[in-house]
């Protein structure tokens, strides 16, 4: 019932609306969630993402299942880009379906949290200095902790 | 023979990607396996210096440093995720 791509293209909000809902009229509610490369400074050229081929798919496939044992889905839509991209570029996009907003709230929630604990992506940023890989935060691990029950 | 890779920094640092070893029999955990690796050169040694800072996989599934290896096995090192 997911989908799931990793992919160096941009995707398309309405493509993916469209994607989900199908034919299906049972769908209350739709959240979408899109990451999207942040330059603070204004010193950013471009920031690399880096994956591990065939894991990251496998992470994204489980972590999708899971949230669709907690929740009544109706859909799931996860992709993330890699390759070179610029500021204001889309990283990633989730996107829950479900026939209310409570179960598609807390699921893009949940996809989010493990994803940026879990899936194996790596950020590099390149200023004029040279580029920087990103490090992890400690606050993205203690997201992971409220989904523990 | 297992097959290592290596991803972002610990990929610049070992200055290659992946690679195929033939596992000595004294290596029979993730933690044997680094400090084997460590012994092969700088890179080696300044990337796995401090298994804090590192991630391993092993056939695709996030491990810890105790998880046995064996000579079928895909074994990943990388620094913590940053995705999203």
């Amino acid at each position: 019932m997911a989908y799931i791509a990793v992919q160096s293209e941009d995707f398309d909000l309405s493509a993916e609306f469209a994607r989900i809902q199908g034919d299906d009229t049972d769908i209350g509610a739709l959240v979408t969630f899109t990451g999207t490369v942040r330059d603070m400074t204004g010193t950013l050229e471009s920031m690399t993402l880096e994956h591990y081929p065939g894991m990251t798919e496998k992470l994204l496939e489980q972590i999708a299942t899971e949230a669709e044992t907690r929740w009544p889905l109706l859909g799931c839509t996860i992709i993330h880009r890699y390759g070179t991209l610029s500021p204001g570029d889309n990283i990633v996009l989730v996107i829950t379906a479900s026939s209310h907003r409570q179960a598609a709230f807390d699921a893009a929630e949940y996809l989010m949290d493990f994803l940026k604990s879990k899936a194996p992506f790596w950020k590099k940023e390149t200023t004029e200095a040279g580029g920087n890989w990103v490090d992890a935060k400690e606050t993205d691990e203690t997201a992971l902790k409220r989904w523990d029950t | 023979m297992a097959q290592l890779m290596y991803f972002s920094k610990v990929r610049e640092q070992i200055g290659i990607g992946d690679e195929t070893i033939d596992l000595p029999h004294t290596i029979a955990t993730v933690e044997d396996l680094v400090a084997h690796l460590r012994g092969l050169g700088d890179g080696y040694n300044s990337a796995l210096a401090d298994m804090t800072f590192i991630r391993v996989a092993i056939n695709q599934n996030h491990v810890g440093i105790d998880h046995a290896v064996t000579n079928a096995d895909e074994i990943a090192f990388f620094p913590p995720v940053t995705g999203g």
